[in-house]
């Protein structure tokens, strides 16, 4: 079961020198239902990475709560798995290895760990690799690695911090089918920061629009499409077109 | 095998060749130039020497002797070096506690150290040992606390959301492999300016030793065994350096695929 809900929650960095703060955000709340696929989208700055690392438990709200299943959140734990946006496979591990390695922080040992690991290695379609360092592998084999290695913890909340953000548009898509294929199957809530518009379209079954900063909930638009998803129909265009139109609210009212 | 042979030369042939005309040049020069055994012993006068020293069987204990110092510099580096470094990079605290300390140490000349290293243990092996293990634990140290230092902070958080959130835990299952290039670079370094201690440290705090026995044949004016023990230190060097990049190649450092060190 993963619900989570968002209360209030403000965040201020304040520089050392001149004591002087900068709100990322500003009073924000939502729910989210169990096993549900939430975007957060909103203009760079926005806060929204911010707010992902604080549900991560990496780092703390100045004020307000996250709580997951009604416990408020203090720290990382592996109930919570995250996918970041840069490559954060460890370089010096295999593939198999990377992805055992949550299994192996809870005391098992590491040949039961790679065979608890298999299936997750068949789910991202990595078995050609799994003995493969991460440099051997492209962008997207990677970022399907890390998916596999939240997913090994068997977390109730997946939070992804724009992990497609670097990969070419063609992988990305694939990606994004690919990991509408794992949340069918797992059951897993879903909370994915991402600035690309077709991709919160194609995923979400809410999106959490953001104002700049100080980030702000601006809508959250409720996603009423069937799956699979078409790129292109009218009524996908349509919405796009709405958040477009929204997030350039956005843009001249800074 | 003959083809393998044919085609080392055909492959290595620029530098087989550069090789001989080098010994050539020596040898000429020292038959009719120098002409002086004292000044510049000629490539036979050290081929004759090394045969002695390999026939009297010296060649083999005195490279034993100083492996043994060069081995007690080095663990004692390792101890003391790598836990130091680590501490410093992971601990702020740590790090402004022992770096003033290691900054007003590390600019004296681990020779300096000889009269205090044969005060200390005497003409033991420890006293060379000491030397070594000065020249070679600043490098090891610094190296170390680079790396841990420069550890990405993504590979941390990602352990971290993982489940992997004791300091012992972070430091061995991220850091020290995050660092382990910075690590073997800085052992890398320190290995040559520990050789290099080792024949200072010998030839004054020993009385064995492939650096002692420069010292002692140079006394004796035997110039021909002194260019033997020489070109020995270089290859006994090269070959510890070679074996070592090539263990950390193969096993450590696999997956930065041989282009760190």
């Amino acid at each position: 079961m993963g619900r989570v809900s968002v209360k209030n929650v403000s965040r201020i960095f304040t520089k050392k020198e001149d004591k002087s703060g900068t709100e990322a955000l500003h009073d924000v709340s939502f729910d989210v239902e169990d096993g549900e696929f939430i975007c957060l989208l909103g203009p760079s700055g926005c806060g929204k990475t911010t707010l992902l690392r604080i549900a991560a438990g990496l780092e703390t709200q100045t004020s307000g709560e996250i709580t997951l299943n009604g416990v408020p959140i203090t720290g990382p734990d592996p109930k919570r798995g995250m996918v970041f946006q840069q490559y954060s496979l460890f370089p010096w591990r295999t593939v198999i290895d990377n992805i055992t390695f949550g299994l192996e922080m809870q005391g098992i040992k590491k040949a039961e760990a790679r065979k608890q690991v298999e299936k997750y290695i068949d789910l991202v379609g990595l078995e050609q690799f799994k003995n493969s360092y991460p440099y051997e592998l492209s962008g997207g084999m990677q970022q399907r690695a890390a998916i596999a290695r939240a997913l090994a913890n068997e977390p109730e909340v997946l939070l992804m911090d724009e992990p497609f953000g670097a990969l070419d548009a063609q992988t990305r898509n694939v990606l994004q089918d690919e990991l509408l294929k794992i949340w069918e199957q797992k059951h897993v809530t879903f909370l994915f920061v991402t600035h690309s518009v077709d991709e919160a379209v194609v995923l979400s079954d809410r999106i959490v629009v953001m104002t700049s900063r100080p980030g702000r909930i601006k809508e959250i638009i409720k996603v009423e499409l069937p799956r699979p998803r078409s790129r292109t129909s009218p009524e996908v265009n349509r919405l796009r077109d709405r958040i477009l139109k929204l997030l350039e609210e956005e843009r001249f009212s800074r | 095998m003959n083809i393998n042979f044919i085609k080392t030369i055909k492959d290595n042939g620029i530098e087989v060749l550069s090789l001989i005309v080098a010994i050539a040049i020596w040898q000429l020069a020292a038959d009719l130039i120098v002409q002086n055994k004292f000044k510049l012993p000629s490539f036979y006068d050290v081929i004759i020497s090394f045969a002695a020293i390999v026939k009297s069987g010296l060649i083999f204990t005195d490279t034993l002797t100083s492996l043994i110092h060069f081995s007690i510099g080095i663990i004692a580096a390792f101890v003391i070096g790598i836990p130091l470094g680590i501490a410093m990079g992971w601990f702020k605290e740590a790090n402004r506690a022992i770096d003033p300390i290691i900054e007003i140490l590390r600019p004296i000349p681990p020779i300096a150290w000889i009269p205090f290293a044969i005060i200390w243990f005497g003409l033991t092996r420890q006293a060379a040992g000491f030397v070594v293990f000065v020249g070679m634990v600043f490098p090891i140290i610094i190296n170390t606390y680079t790396g841990f230092k420069n550890v990405p902070k993504v590979y941390v958080e990602a352990a971290r959301v993982l489940g992997c959130t004791r300091n012992l835990d972070l430091i061995r299952f991220i850091a020290i492999p995050s660092a382990m290039p910075s690590i073997v670079a800085g052992i890398r370094i320190a290995m040559g300016v520990g050789w290099m201690c080792l024949v200072a440290a010998e030839m004054f705090g020993s009385n064995s030793g492939l650096g002692y026995e420069i010292w002692h044949n140079y006394y004796m004016h035997r110039m021909d065994f002194v260019l033997v023990y020489m070109l020995l230190l270089g290859f006994v060097g090269l070959l510890i350096d070679r074996f070592f990049r090539y263990y950390v190649d193969a096993k450590l450092l696999r997956w930065t695929s041989g282009t760190v060190v």
